[in-house]
């Protein structure tokens, strides 16, 4: 537990990318202490050998010298550029979610996190994931911007109303580990958080199927949405109002406009609530919008139905999609 | 210009015995008398933003919420952030010492516009009180960056007229920066070059042209805020088909560099005393000029460092990661050439001195700490924590207000013709370092270990570095408090300056203390480099 009454002094490190943070942390450091030592010890020593011992000294002048000037320079720069490139790295693999991971959805509001599993189980303010997994975060907010942070997963990232954020880890050691809400959003901010517990594989399937016993899986609650909302009368198969949704996730589509842009999670987004912004090749913009009809969380399980019957049908062409779909299981 | 004027016929006369009125203050064009009216002011906000700080630092000594509510709380430190960037550092090395100090060490008898300079008082003074009306309203809690939606849709508080406020005061900053670069370009003393030019006049000169290019964008954001949350006009709400990151990069465009507005002229003073304090001339005096203009230039081309985890591009993150490096090489020059003044100097431990050394130390520690948050992957975990508040406090409070205490009793005795107790000051120098780090070294640590900022309750085992921040906060308030008697005692009861009580260089002090209205009898003919304490020829090594 690192609810520790110890002095602590290192947060404690229990991810993939943990360690990598720590390493650059320290070698900023070991640089950063190597130039305050030698400034510090540089005035200290100049301050105390050169103090004035009579009002009437004249120190000679010294205009300068480009020698130091130039090594002052190009020291710092080329530890500076040392320091970029590492941390673009460190950044980049951050930021940069593996394809295989584990896709768990996010939804920030005033004040609290609302977390679901693809199979379908709900958290609040609390999030399971097994060790040695990777877990990707799909998140977005109801209202302002947060941010979610997991200090001992050295991963932070703003959660914003209106688009999907994501962000990944895996964690290495088991344990509970806190949850803040880091970008500030309003009265209750330093109470929007929560804990997150690293259970090791066995015990988080025991947990999972313990707490998926009733739960619709994600897919399968989209689908229910899928008819309920109606958006079966128009998306079922190739209807002349709207194409099939069979096969569209991650396919390439063709826009009116001429422009191609690829079905990810975002542009499905846009299409429901915003239906006008892009129009496929050959349709008309019939479709109304659903904002305010769905909310973050019915349209995550919307599009996770959406990429499921990407599995099944096994196409990759969505605009040109034709085959029927056998079933929308 | 500089030479067109005879001598003044009331020569003897000080400007601060020109007139005793009220009236013969609140219309006064003279710079120094402005200098004046902009130090009370100022001073004010500082004492109210510093309250502000007392009880935010008393609330964070538990980790729950026992003195304060959150709503409460969350309005302490945003007013606490308003008031003091807005309100006491960006105004205050150049506005009140800038604004003294300018033509008088260019040899002028007085800024370029002296009414816009008034004007420029009185619109910081009418902003001020729109601060003042909103923290009697009950106050803003957005936090001073205002991020939308939350301030422009969610917020329950008093954002418009604060937004409206700093709109407002952003204009005599404006008006500030203009007049500073119209006198510095026009008005020096015959044979006053550039490279001539004390260093202070060029970090102000840098400090202008950001006040002058960057500030009509923050007053454009404080206005497409004004209205959306007013009109209902989308632009930054989603819900309103606004983009809320949008409000972020136009925040920055102008908050980033407004951190070099406040350090800049800090930069400057520390130049003036290093110099006059080891009787040298300054080491490398082109390359520190230099940077002082590559920082301002620079400094505008990093906002994206603030928005590393906001979803912006992991490329564009690169680019500003590099920018940003490169802004730390000006500060790192700047550094080592003050160090190598000393060298083989005739260093003396004035109080002013002491305040420059405590510059170096505190400068250095937060702009080594910055290249922590400029760094991509390790800024992912410190951003928003209180590594950030740490490292920005080091630059602001270490830097920025140890740079114009030292600057405020350096040329004191020139301000009001009187000196300040030596061995007070040199108390409360020592009281404000030691307090100061006690405050904010722990933050760093506790920051790391993953402490986000703006928390009002926060988990236990954070607590022992608060007590430790909240326990020199409370040193750094004495530290503070001193300087405000012992400086007023003087002005009343202090004993007379001479002309020159530290045997400084420049045309500032050749003018009697306190100077003239029209600072110089005749137009000074200046016929040496800066900072010519001895003369010999100078040696490269």
């Amino acid at each position: 537990m690192i609810l520790s009454t110890q002095l602590p002094l290192f947060p404690e490190a229990a991810s993939t990318i943990a360690p990598e943070v720590d390493a650059l942390y320290f070698f900023l450091i070991a640089v950063s202490s190597f130039f305050a030592i030698l400034i510090f010890s540089l005035v200290f020593f100049f301050a105390i050998r050169y103090r004035r011992r009579s009002e009437s000294e004249r120190p000679r002048p010294i205009v300068g010298s480009l020698k130091l000037e130039l090594l002052w320079t190009v020291i710092p720069l080329i530890l500076s550029m040392v320091m970029f490139a590492w941390g673009a790295k460190v950044y980049y693999d951050i930021y940069t979610p593996p394809t295989d991971a584990l896709n768990i959805y996010v939804v920030g509001k005033q004040w609290m996190w609302k977390l679901q599993h693809p199979e379908g189980v709900r958290e609040i303010n609390e999030l399971h994931v097994p060790v040695g997994a990777k877990v990707r975060l799909t998140m977005t907010s109801e209202d302002v911007i947060h941010s979610f942070y997991i200090p001992a997963f050295r991963i932070k990232m703003d959660v914003l109303p209106g688009r999907y954020t994501t962000v990944w880890f895996e964690a290495t050691r088991p344990g509970k580990y806190h949850l803040f809400c880091a970008e500030y959003c309003g009265t209750q901010h330093s109470n929007m958080i929560g804990s997150v517990y690293a259970l090791e594989p066995d015990a988080y399937e025991d947990w999972l199927s313990g707490a998926s016993a009733q739960a619709l899986s994600m897919a399968e609650a989209g689908r229910q949405i899928f008819h309920q909302a109606d958006c079966v009368t128009c998306h079922l198969s190739d209807d002349p109002l709207g194409p099939s949704l069979s096969g569209l996730y991650g396919s390439r589509v063709q826009l009116d406009s001429g422009e191609t842009v690829v079905a990810d999670q975002e542009y499905i987004r846009e299409s429901i609530l915003n239906p006008n912004a892009k129009i496929v090749a050959g349709y008309e913009s019939v479709m109304p919008t659903y904002r305010g009809l769905l909310n973050e969380e019915e349209i995550l399980q919307l599009i996770a139905y959406i990429r499921s019957i990407n599995d099944i049908s096994g196409t990759d062409g969505g605009s040109a999609a034709t085959e029927r779909m056998e079933s929308d299981q | 210009m500089s030479s067109s004027f005879g001598p003044p016929k009331k020569s003897a006369e000080s400007y601060l015995t020109a007139g005793y009125s009220l009236k013969s203050w609140l219309v006064t064009e003279d710079h120094k008398r402005i200098a004046i009216l902009y130090l009370i002011s100022i001073s004010v906000f500082f004492v109210v933003g510093g309250l502000f700080a007392v009880l935010i630092r008393l609330e964070l000594l538990t980790p729950g919420a026992d003195l304060l509510e959150a709503d409460t709380y969350n309005k302490l430190f945003t007013m606490h952030g308003l008031v003091m960037i807005f309100f006491f550092l960006v105004p205050s090395i150049p506005a009140v010492l800038g604004n003294f100090l300018i033509p008088m060490m260019i040899g002028a008898r007085d800024l370029a516009f002296p009414k816009i300079n008034l004007l420029s008082w009185y619109i910081f003074a009418v902003g001020g009180l729109f601060t003042v009306v909103v923290a009697l309203w009950g106050g803003v809690d957005t936090g001073w960056t205002f991020y939308t939606p939350y301030s422009s849709t969610y917020s329950n508080s008093a954002v418009t007229l604060m937004a409206v406020g700093v709109f407002i005061t952003g204009f005599s900053s404006i008006l500030t920066g203009l007049n500073f670069i119209v006198t510095i370009h026009k008005m020096r003393a015959p044979g006053l070059t550039w490279f001539r030019l004390p260093l202070f006049v060029w970090a102000h000169y840098a400090t202008a042209l950001i006040m002058l290019l960057g500030t009509p964008v923050i007053a454009i954001t404080m206005l497409l805020l004004v209205l959306e949350r007013g009109f209902g006009i989308g632009i930054f709400d989603p819900a309103l088909g606004g983009d809320p990151v949008l409000f972020q990069h136009l925040f920055w465009f102008y908050s980033h560099p407004a951190v070099y507005i406040m350090i800049l002229p800090a930069m400057g003073v520390i130049s003036e005393l290093i110099t006059c304090f080891s009787r040298k001339r300054i080491f490398g005096y082109s390359f520190v000029a230099f940077s002082s203009l590559a920082i301002a230039i620079l400094g505008f081309l990093v906002w994206g460092h603030h928005l590393f985890t906001s979803g912006q591009s992991i490329y564009a993150g690169m680019v500003f990661s590099v920018l940003t490096m490169l802004v730390a090489i000006p500060s790192a020059i700047k550094t080592f050439n003050w160090t190598a003044t000393l060298y083989k100097g005739s260093v003396a431990f004035d109080t002013p001195m002491l305040y420059a050394f405590g510059f170096i130390g505190l400068f250095t520690i937060g702009g080594l700490t910055g290249l922590f948050l400029g760094t991509l992957g390790l800024d992912v975990h410190v951003h928003d924590t209180y590594f950030v508040v740490a490292h920005f406090h080091y630059i602001m409070v270490g830097g920025a207000i140890m740079g114009y205490l030292g600057g405020l009793h350096f040329w004191w005795p020139k301000m009001v013709g009187r000196l300040y107790p030596e061995g007070w000051a040199k108390l409360s120098a020592l009281i404000i370092f030691i307090g100061f780090n006690l405050t904010f070294f722990p933050q760093f640590l506790v920051g790391y270990l993953g402490m986000p900022r703006r928390y009002h309750v926060y988990p236990d085992e954070f607590q022992v570095f608060h007590v430790l921040s909240t326990a020199g906060a409370s040193i750094l308030a004495v530290g503070y408090l001193l300087p405000v008697i012992y400086l007023v005692w003087s002005v009343f009861r202090g004993e007379r300056a001479p002309a020159n009580p530290w045997r400084a260089k420049g045309l500032e002090w050749e003018t009697p203390s306190p100077p003239p209205t029209f600072n110089f009898d005749e137009t000074p003919v200046v016929k040496e480099e800066a900072y010519n304490y001895s003369p010999r020829e100078a040696e490269v090594v």
